[in-house]
C-alpha cells in the first residue's frame, strides 16, 4: 500500500515548484522592465539595434594588426583584429609566464639557500601587486622612458629598443625554403617512429635506447643538413635606421611590449607557487622508496614524482592561463589594440551599441573560459588516482 | 605465530654481508649515532629494538645510503658505502627496503609497482619483468590483485606489495623499517607471517620493529639500541632471559608488559 | 655471546659540518652547480641593488615644496609628499576630511576585537558590522544629513576610495555570495540552479573590466529615463557583482567541506532548512574556508585599481592624475614605485595574515 500523499501545501515537491515559478516569474518580469527601457532609451538616444553595424566602415586606423586593415575596414573587421591581438598577447604570455613560472617555482624548492631566496622574494614581491600598476610602471616608467630610434640601445647586431618599440629581425624564407620544412616534418615523423621502435625494444628485450637525445640530434640535425644542401634559402630581414625611424624587420610596439613583460612576470609568480605546491604534494617517502629500489634521481623524477605532481598542477595551472587571458583586457589602460581596447572602447565609443558590442565581448571570454573548463575537467576525470 | 625452527643459515662465506665499523653521525649538531660496530654475516637475521630516538631507523637507512654517515666505514657486499653514485646505485640492487608507510607508487598499478625497478633499473624486458613479479605476489599471497592500484588495497595488502616489489629486485639483504608500526592489529599477523617466510629462504634481514614475538621466533640476534649507540646485543633467548644492561631491562620491562 | 657498553657522551660533529662555514657549504656551495649559482646570482644582485639604493635613497630629494627642488639625479619624492594628502583623500575638502578618518577609524575600532583571540560575542559583531557599518559609513562619507555637509562621489578619491570599494564590495558580496551559493547547491530546485550557476559562470567567466563597463556604460540604459545613477555607485554595483561570484564559488567550496554527518544530525533535530543552514552548516562552512575568504580580500583590493580605467580616482588614478599634472611631469617613476609599496604593504600583510590563519585552523582540524 502506497503511503498517502500530504495537502498539497506541505508537499516539498509542489513547494519546490511554486517557489521556482515565483523566482521565474520576478526574474522574467525584471527582465521584460529592463528590456522595455532599453528599448526605449535606445530609440530617444537614435541608437539603432541589431548587428548592422558591424558592416559600417569603422573610420580609425589600428597600431598592430595581424591582417591587413585601415580607416576603410569595417567594425566586424575590427572585431577580428581586436581577437587576433588579444590571442596573440594572450598565448605569448602564457608562453613566457609558463617557462618562467616553472624556473623560480623549482629554484624555490632548491637547496642553495640564495636561489630558494632569491625566488622567494620574486614570488612575494610580484603577487601581491596590483597587475595595472605593473602595467603602468612597464609601460610609462620604463618603454616610454626608452631613447628615440636616432639614439637606440642596441641589443647584439641587429635588434633595437627604443622609445617607439623593439625591433627585431624577421626571417624571410625564398623559394627554397620547403625542403626543409618538409624535413621538419619528416624528422618528426620520424622521431614517432623512433620512439614507438625503442619502447617496444625495451618491453621485449630490456635494453634501454637514449631516445631523448636521439630525437632532439635528428629534429635539429636533419632540416639544417638540408638547409645547408639547399643553399641557405633564409633571408633576415633587418632593422636599419632610415631618417628618423627604423624600417624592416618586425617592431615590437612598446604597449605589446609592456602588456606582455607585466602578464609573463604576474602570472609567473602565481604559477611559481602552483609548480612548488604540486611538487611538495608528491610524500618524500616516494622519492625514498624510487632511490631504495636503485632508481637514479632522473628515472625517479621522471617515473615516480612528476607524474602524481602534474595532477594536483594541471587543474590551478589551466586556471591562472584564463585568469591571464582575462588580465590581457587592462591593454585598455595602455592603449594595446585587444578586444576590449578596440571593440568594448573605440567602437562602442562611436556607435553607441553597447548592448550588441558587450555581448559579443563577452561571449568570446565565455566561450574560451568554458573550452577550457571543458577540457580541465576531461583531464581530471583521466587522470585521477582510482582509489576505494 | 608459527612455531617451526628458523632454517639453518647457509654455509656462510667469511666475509660479512653488511658491515658496520665505528660509525658516527650527527643531524646538525645532534649526534644521532655513536661509534656504530656491527658485522651481519649472509643469511643472518637481526632484529634492531629501542625506544623512539635511539637512532635505530637512522641506522639502517644509512646501509642503503638513504642517510649519509659522516665518520666510520659501512661495507655492503663487499662494496664499500661512500658519496660515490656508482657505489650507491649497485648496492642499493642489492639492498631492498619496506618502509614503515608502505610508499607504494599510487599512480600505477601493483604488478606495474612491482616491475618498475627491474624494467628500468637491470634492464629486464617487461614480460619477464612481470613473470617475476606474479611470482613474488603469488609468494606474499595476493596475486589476484595484480591489476588493481594501492589505493584500492588495505594497509596488510600494501605492505605485502611493498615487500613483493623489493624482492622483484632479487636484493641479498633485506632492511625493514618499522613495516607493522602503521597496521591496524588485525593486519599485522598476514605481514609478519610474509617475512617469517622470507626468513625461513635464508635472506640477510635487519629489522626495526617491536613485535617481539616474530625476534623471538626468527632472529639469529637481537640488538638494543639507546641514544644513538648499539647498547647489548645477544641471542634472543639469552637477550629476553637475562638482559645485563641496566637500560635493557627498563626497555623490556615497559615493551613486555602492556 | 653478550655485550654491554658504557653510555657514551655525546661528541661535537666534524668541523666542516657546522657553524658559518658548514651553512655556507651545505646550502651555497654544496655541488658545482650550486657554486656556480651562488656566484651568478650574487653578480646579478651587485649590479641591480646598489644603483637602485642610490636612486631611492642616498641621492633622492626629501625636502620642498616645488617642482625646482627636485636635483634629477635621484628619486623625487618631493613629489610624492606635495601629493600626500590628494593621494589619500583625493579631492575630498580639506576641511572635511576629518569624516573620512572617522569613518576608517570606525572600521578599525569595529574589526580590531575580531582578532583578539577569545574576545566574547565574535560572531554578533561581524554580522553587525557587516550590516551596520556601510549605513554609518554612507552617512559619514556622503554627507547631506545630520549636519554634515554634502560631498559629491566625484570627489571622492585617492587610498580611501579605494578602501571604500574594497570593503563595500567585500561587505555586500558575503550575503550575495552565500545565497548564490545555497542557490548553485540546491538540486531539488533545477530553474534556481540554472539561474544562479549561469551567473556566476558568466561572471566568472569575462574579465572584470567588461562587467565595469557594464555597469557604468549599460546601467543607465535599463534605467527609466532621467534616473542617474551615481558613477561611483555603478561602478559598486559591477565590483559587488563580481565580488559575489567569486565569493560564492568559495562558499560552495566551504559547503561541500563540510561532513554530511553534520546535515544528517541537523535534519534529524527536526531543523528546517534555513534554521540548519544558519546555525550548523554555513558557520561551519565559513570557518572552513576563511583563508579563501581572506585571498577573495587581496584579489578584490588589487582589483579595485581598475576603477581608473572607467574614470574613477582611487589610488592608482590620483597618482595617474598628478602624474599628468603640467608643473610635475618626468616623475611618473616615484609615483609608481610609491603606488607599488602602498598597495604591497597592504596585500602582504593581509597574504601573510592569511597564512598564518591557514596554519592555525588547519592544526585544529586534524581528523
Amino acid at each position: 500500500m502506497t503511503p498517502s500523499k500530504p495537502p498539497f501545501w506541505n508537499d516539498p515537491k509542489v513547494r519546490a515548484i511554486v517557489f521556482q515559478v515565483l523566482v521565474s516569474a520576478g526574474v522574467i518580469a525584471v527582465g521584460v522592465y529592463l528590456v522595455r527601457n532599453l528599448l526605449h532609451n535606445l530609440e530617444v538616444r537614435g541608437i539603432s539595434t541589431g548587428f548592422g553595424f558591424l558592416h559600417n566602415r569603422a573610420g580609425f586606423a589600428v597600431n598592430l594588426t595581424l591582417i591587413p586593415y585601415d580607416e576603410d575596414s569595417s567594425y566586424g573587421r575590427t572585431f577580428v583584429v581586436g581577437l587576433l591581438n588579444t590571442l596573440l598577447v594572450s598565448g605569448l604570455g602564457i608562453f613566457f609566464a609558463t617557462i618562467l613560472g616553472f624556473v623560480v617555482g623549482i629554484a624555490r624548492l632548491s637547496r642553495n639557500w640564495l636561489v630558494a631566496t632569491l625566488a622567494s622574494a620574486y614570488v612575494e614581491t610580484f603577487r601581491n601587486l596590483p597587475l595595472l600598476v605593473q602595467i603602468l610602471f612597464w609601460y610609462f616608467a620604463v618603454f616610454l622612458n626608452l631613447p628615440p630610434p636616432t639614439e637606440a640601445i642596441h641589443l647584439g647586431h641587429s635588434a633595437f629598443l627604443t622609445l617607439r618599440g623593439l625591433y627585431l629581425p624577421w626571417p624571410e624564407p625564398e623559394p627554397g625554403f620547403g625542403w626543409t620544412l618538409g624535413a621538419f616534418v619528416v624528422s618528426v615523423g620520424a622521431v614517432v617512429f623512433l620512439v614507438r621502435w625503442a619502447r617496444r625494444r625495451q618491453e621485449l628485450t630490456g635494453r634501454i635506447f637514449p631516445s631523448f637525445f636521439a630525437s632532439i640530434a635528428i629534429l635539429v640535425l636533419v632540416p639544417l643538413v638540408v638547409f645547408f644542401a639547399t643553399g641557405s634559402p633564409l633571408e633576415w630581414s633587418k632593422p636599419e635606421l632610415d631618417g628618423f625611424n627604423f624600417t624592416g624587420g618586425v617592431a615590437v610596439i612598446p604597449e605589446l611590449a609592456a602588456l606582455l613583460l607585466a602578464l609573463s612576470v604576474y602570472t609567473a609568480a602565481f604559477i611559481a607557487e602552483i609548480v612548488r605546491a604540486g611538487i611538495l604534494s608528491v610524500s618524500h617517502g616516494q622519492t625514498e622508496a624510487a632511490g631504495a629500489l636503485g632508481l637514479s634521481r632522473a628515472r625517479t623524477l621522471r617515473l615516480v614524482v612528476i607524474p602524481q605532481a602534474m595532477r594536483v598542477t594541471i587543474p590551478p595551472l589551466t586556471s591562472q592561463y584564463l585568469n591571464l587571458t582575462k588580465n590581457s583586457s587592462l591593454a585598455t589602460a595602455i592603449g594595446y589594440p585587444d578586444l576590449v581596447s578596440l571593440f568594448a572602447g573605440t567602437t562602442l565609443n562611436q556607435t553607441g551599441q553597447a548592448v550588441e558590442v558587450m555581448s559579443m565581448t563577452m561571449a568570446v571570454y565565455l566561450v574560451i573560459s568554458l573550452v577550457i573548463s571543458l577540457l580541465m575537467n576531461w583531464f581530471n576525470a583521466r587522470m585521477a588516482l582510482v582509489e576505494r | 605465530m608459527t612455531d617451526a625452527q628458523p632454517a639453518a643459515a647457509p654455509a656462510p662465506s667469511t666475509e660479512p654481508m653488511v658491515e658496520l665499523t665505528g660509525v658516527h653521525k650527527w643531524y646538525e649538531k645532534f649526534h644521532v649515532l655513536k661509534d656504530i660496530n656491527l658485522r651481519v654475516a649472509r643469511g643472518e637475521r637481526i632484529v634492531i629494538c629501542g625506544p623512539s630516538g635511539s637512532g635505530k631507523s637512522t641506522m639502517i637507512r644509512c646501509i642503503n645510503r638513504l642517510e649519509a654517515h659522516q665518520q666510520g666505514r659501512i661495507m655492503v657486499d663487499g662494496t664499500e658505502l661512500t658519496d660515490d653514485l656508482k657505489n650507491i646505485e649497485r648496492i642499493r640492487c642489492e639492498v631492498g627496503m619496506v618502509f614503515q608507510h608502505f610508499n607504494l607508487f599510487p599512480h600505477l598499478t601493483v604488478l606495474e609497482n612491482c616491475a618498475l625497478a627491474p624494467i628500468w633499473v637491470r634492464r629486464t624486458p617487461r614480460k619477464e619483468a612481470e613473470e617475476i613479479a606474479m611470482k613474488y605476489l603469488e609468494r606474499v599471497r595476493i596475486p589476484d590483485q595484480a591489476k588493481k592500484y594501492p589505493g584500492q588495497l588495505s594497509g596488510g595488502q600494501q605492505q605485502r606489495v611493498a615487500i613483493a616489489r623489493s624482492l622483484c629486485m632479487r636484493p641479498k639483504v633485506m632492511l625493514f623499517d618499522e613495516p607493522t608500526s602503521a597496521l591496524d592489529p588485525e593486519m599485522i599477523k598476514e605481514v609478519l607471517d610474509v617475512m617469517v617466510g622470507l626468513a625461513d629462504t635464508g635472506m640477510t634481514m635487519l629489522c626495526v620493529t617491536h613485535e617481539m614475538g616474530f625476534a623471538k621466533t626468527v632472529a639469529n640476534r637481537v640488538i638494543f639500541m639507546d641514544k644513538g649507540q648499539i647498547v647489548e646485543e645477544n641471542e634472543p633467548e639469552a637477550f629476553f632471559n637475562h638482559p645485563q644492561h641496566e637500560r635493557t631491562k627498563l626497555f623490556l620491562s615497559q615493551i613486555l608488559n602492556h | 655471546m653478550a655485550s654491554s657498553a658504557p653510555v657514551l657522551p655525546d661528541l661535537p660533529p666534524p668541523a666542516a659540518s657546522t657553524g658559518a662555514l658548514g651553512w655556507l657549504r651545505r646550502n651555497l656551495f654544496d655541488s658545482p652547480l650550486n657554486s656556480a649559482l651562488t656566484l651568478l646570482v650574487i653578480y646579478m644582485l651587485y649590479l641591480l641593488v646598489p644603483p637602485f639604493v642610490k636612486w631611492a635613497f642616498i641621492d633622492a630629494d626629501w625636502k620642498g615644496t616645488k617642482h625646482e627642488d627636485c636635483s634629477r639625479v635621484g628619486a623625487c619624492w618631493v613629489f610624492v609628499r606635495v601629493h600626500l594628502n590628494q593621494f589619500f583623500y583625493g579631492f575630498y575638502p580639506a576641511v572635511q576630511q576629518w569624516r573620512v578618518n572617522a569613518a576608517l577609524g570606525l572600521l578599525v575600532l569595529l574589526m580590531a576585537p575580531l582578532f583578539v583571540k577569545g574576545f566574547p560575542g565574535k560572531p554578533w559583531l561581524a554580522l553587525g558590522t557587516i550590516f551596520g557599518y556601510p549605513v554609518a559609513a554612507f552617512y559619514l562619507l556622503l554627507g547631506g544629513r545630520f549636519g554634515l555637509a554634502y560631498v559629491e562621489t566625484s570627489n571622492w578619491g585617492g587610498l580611501s576610495l579605494t578602501l571604500v570599494i574594497a570593503v563595500v564590495g567585500m561587505v555586500a558580496a558575503l550575503p550575495l555570495g552565500i545565497l548564490l551559493a545555497l542557490g548553485r547547491r540546491a538540486t531539488h530546485m533545477p530553474v534556481l540552479k540554472a539561474l544562479c550557476v549561469v551567473f556566476i559562470e558568466i561572471v566568472r567567466g569575462v574579465p572584470l573590466i567588461t562587467v565595469l563597463f557594464m555597469s557604468s556604460v549599460m546601467l543607465p540604459f535599463f534605467l527609466p529615463e532621467g534616473l542617474n545613477f551615481d558613477k561611483l555607485l555603478r561602478a559598486l554595483i559591477g565590483v559587488m557583482m563580481f565580488a559575489s561570484a567569486y565569493m560564492a564559488e568559495v562558499v560552495r567550496g566551504g559547503l561541500q567541506g563540510v561532513p554530511k554527518g553534520q546535515y544528517e544530525a541537523a535534519a534529524a533535530l527536526g531543523l528546517g532548512f534555513w534554521r540548519s543552514t544558519f546555525l550548523v552548516t554555513l558557520p561551519q562552512a565559513l570557518k572552513l574556508v576563511i583563508p579563501g575568504i581572506v585571498n577573495t580580500f587581496i584579489g578584490l583590493f588589487k582589483d579595485t585599481s581598475l576603477v581608473l580605467i572607467i574614470g574613477l580616482f582611487d589610488l592608482l588614478g590620483t597618482i595617474q592624475a598628478a602624474n599628468s599634472d603640467a608643473s610635475w611631469l618626468g616623475f611618473s617613476t616615484e609615483g609608481y614605485v610609491f603606488a607599488a609599496c602602498v598597495y604591497w604593504v597592504f596585500c602582504f600583510s593581509m597574504s601573510r595574515y592569511s597564512q598564518r590563519l591557514e596554519k592555525r585552523l588547519q592544526t585544529g582540524h586534524k581528523h
